[in-house]
């Protein structure tokens, strides 16, 4: 069972929810970058959560099913259609032999998702499917998909029948190309001022063409520092964000570096993460800061909801 | 022991000993790392050590699990870091060992050479005599998979890093900046300065423990004249 590629699209990437554990060698999780589609979508489709995923930008990838499959996709809305027929996000279709997956347009987001019954099988690295781009290691021959690439699915007990299968709509991120993300504060916010952090807060920035996998770069007003300070090398993450020392903001993305050099000033919240994650140059963005108990309930509730997926589309 | 302990993100929490370079904190990290590593609370994915920090990485939803009445599972973590924190000893870290790295000098591996010595008032034969004088000390992994960050670097050849970083430094590249040294493992775009380059291999993604050095090593360059 597999897809094969006719047209790679934008940095289409194999990816799961990533390769933990092995920062303190330098090697970054990785990994989708909408981890909540990536979940949300294995989920309906009755995958485990982690189950290898497709990620492809605009224009996006377009495939053919080499065996009848259910699949689902969902993230950016890139107008999906199957052997031409529009389809929808979100929701569970079975391809027949020899159907062909495109893609038509680019109505919402930055970054589709298509999932399959039993997910893509290819070589782990360090235990996960997750492309490693930088290492050329992970995903499929660590590198992005080409034309004439078949893709394996890994065997599944029901390989279809779920068709039909939704998400409610309450499940789904508010994705929009202006949203306001949440953030905690970072290890180094106190170097900014009462007054810089309130412009922090209350200003929109502009996400820029110096953006990708590994990170955004914003623009806006630039926020001062209270003093100079060289930090030395320390851990950043997804989310972080840092205060380049023209007053620049950039927040990392999945592919980050695992240290950096910057003040961190904050962290978008994980559960915020996807509404990044689907934005591209010229969107743009807000900030507002929460405690760690607020992101870490935001945390529990997304774990309920797909609890809740779970069992309602597990149900006969 | 003074340090400060803050979330990097839900799912980590950093715990900083200060914020320079020095082979005092690092021993400290290294320490508090490995105390962490051989006995793993739960949910605790790892313990990274930086510089004078240590990042530690962890399953929110497990630890809440394991821990059910506290106040969160950040707190929970917290409490776990602090009372290891309470039981580390200060003591030094020996070297684990010393490993060589031969690395060969010239017109086309060289970039930065002739740049490095001119700012340090020096000739490019004296910056990479007194380059190899030393042995350096791995402080962290990090950056790039298997990028040693090594020090300390003799001051009279210490140059601030370029202003706008290179595209592409080749894998291999032996390369100095400030007080550093490092190895980039693999071509990546980067801002040191590129002394000479390197056929070992620090980096080996498919082996099962990937890097060649670890935190806590000493290095010795051994200059091959082409």
């Amino acid at each position: 069972m597999s897809i094969t590629i006719k047209r790679p699209g934008i940095l289409t990437t194999v990816q799961d929810l990533g390769r933990h554990g092995f920062n303190r060698f330098g090697v970054n999780p990785g990994g989708a970058c909408d981890r909540a589609a990536a979940r949300i979508l294995n989920t309906l489709l009755g995958n485990e959560e982690n189950a290898a995923v497709i990620e492809t930008h605009f224009p996006a990838v377009e495939l053919v099913f080499d065996s009848k499959k259910d699949f689902s996709v969902g993230g950016a809305d890139f107008i999906p259609t199957l052997n031409g027929k529009e389809i929808q996000n979100w929701r569970v279709y079975t391809a027949a032999k020899g159907d062909t997956l495109k893609f038509k347009g680019k109505r919402l987001g930055s970054r589709a998702y298509l999932a399959v019954k039993g997910g893509f099988k290819v070589a782990e690295w360090l235990g996960s499917s997750s492309t490693n781009l930088l290492a050329a290691a992970g995903g499929f021959e660590g590198r992005p998909l080409k034309s004439g690439d078949i893709v394996k699915i890994a065997r599944a007990d029901m390989p279809f029948g779920r068709a039909g299968k939704m998400v409610s709509f309450t499940l789904i991120p508010r994705y929009s190309t202006g949203p306001t993300v949440r953030v905690i504060e970072g290890g180094e916010s106190g170097l900014v001022g009462k007054d810089t952090w309130k412009t922090f807060e209350s200003s929109t920035f502009t996400i820029t063409q110096d953006s990708d996998r590994m990170g955004y770069r914003l623009r806006g007003p630039a926020l001062a520092t209270k003093r100079k300070y060289e930090m030395v090398t320390s851990a950043a993450t997804f989310g972080t964000v840092q205060l380049l020392p023209d007053g620049q903001l950039v927040v990392l993305m999945a592919d980050h570096q695992t240290t950096g050099g910057y003040p961190r000033i904050a962290t978008v919240l994980a559960s915020d993460l996807p509404l990044l994650a689907q934005l591209g140059p010229g969107d743009k963005i807000r900030f507002e800061s929460v405690p760690i108990e607020e992101a870490e309930k935001a945390m529990a509730e997304f774990e309920k909801d797909l609890r809740m997926l779970r069992l309602a589309t597990s149900a006969r | 022991m003074t340090y400060r302990i803050f979330p990097l993100s839900e799912t980590a929490v950093t715990v900083e000993f200060g914020n320079k370079i020095s082979p005092e904190l690092n021993d400290r990290a290294i320490r508090f790392a490995e105390a962490l590593s051989s006995s793993p609370f739960e949910g605790m994915l790892e313990a990274a050590p930086a510089y004078s920090s240590v990042t530690v990485f962890f399953d929110a939803v497990a630890v809440r699990r394991g821990n059910p009445f506290a106040e969160s599972a950040h707190a929970a973590v917290r409490d776990g870091l602090e009372a290891v924190l309470r039981t580390l000893r200060r003591e030094k870290h020996s070297p684990d060992r010393t490993v060589d790295i031969p690395f060969s000098a010239g017109k086309d591996v060289s970039l930065d050479l002739d740049f490095v010595a001119s700012e340090s008032g020096l000739s490019p034969e004296e910056v990479l005599e007194i380059f190899v004088s030393r042995t350096y000390r791995v402080y962290m992994l990090g950056f790039l998979p298997g990028f040693a960050y090594m020090g300390d670097l003799d001051p009279r050849i210490a140059v601030p890093r370029r202003a706008t970083p290179r595209i592409r430094v080749p894998r291999g590249s032996v390369a100095v900046a400030g007080r550093q040294t490092g190895i980039y493992s693999l071509e990546s775009p980067g801002g040191w300065h590129v002394l000479g380059r390197t056929s070992v291999s620090m980096f080996a993604p498919q082996k099962s423990k990937p890097c060649l050095v670890e935190p806590g090593d000493e290095i010795r360059f051994t200059l091959i004249r082409t």
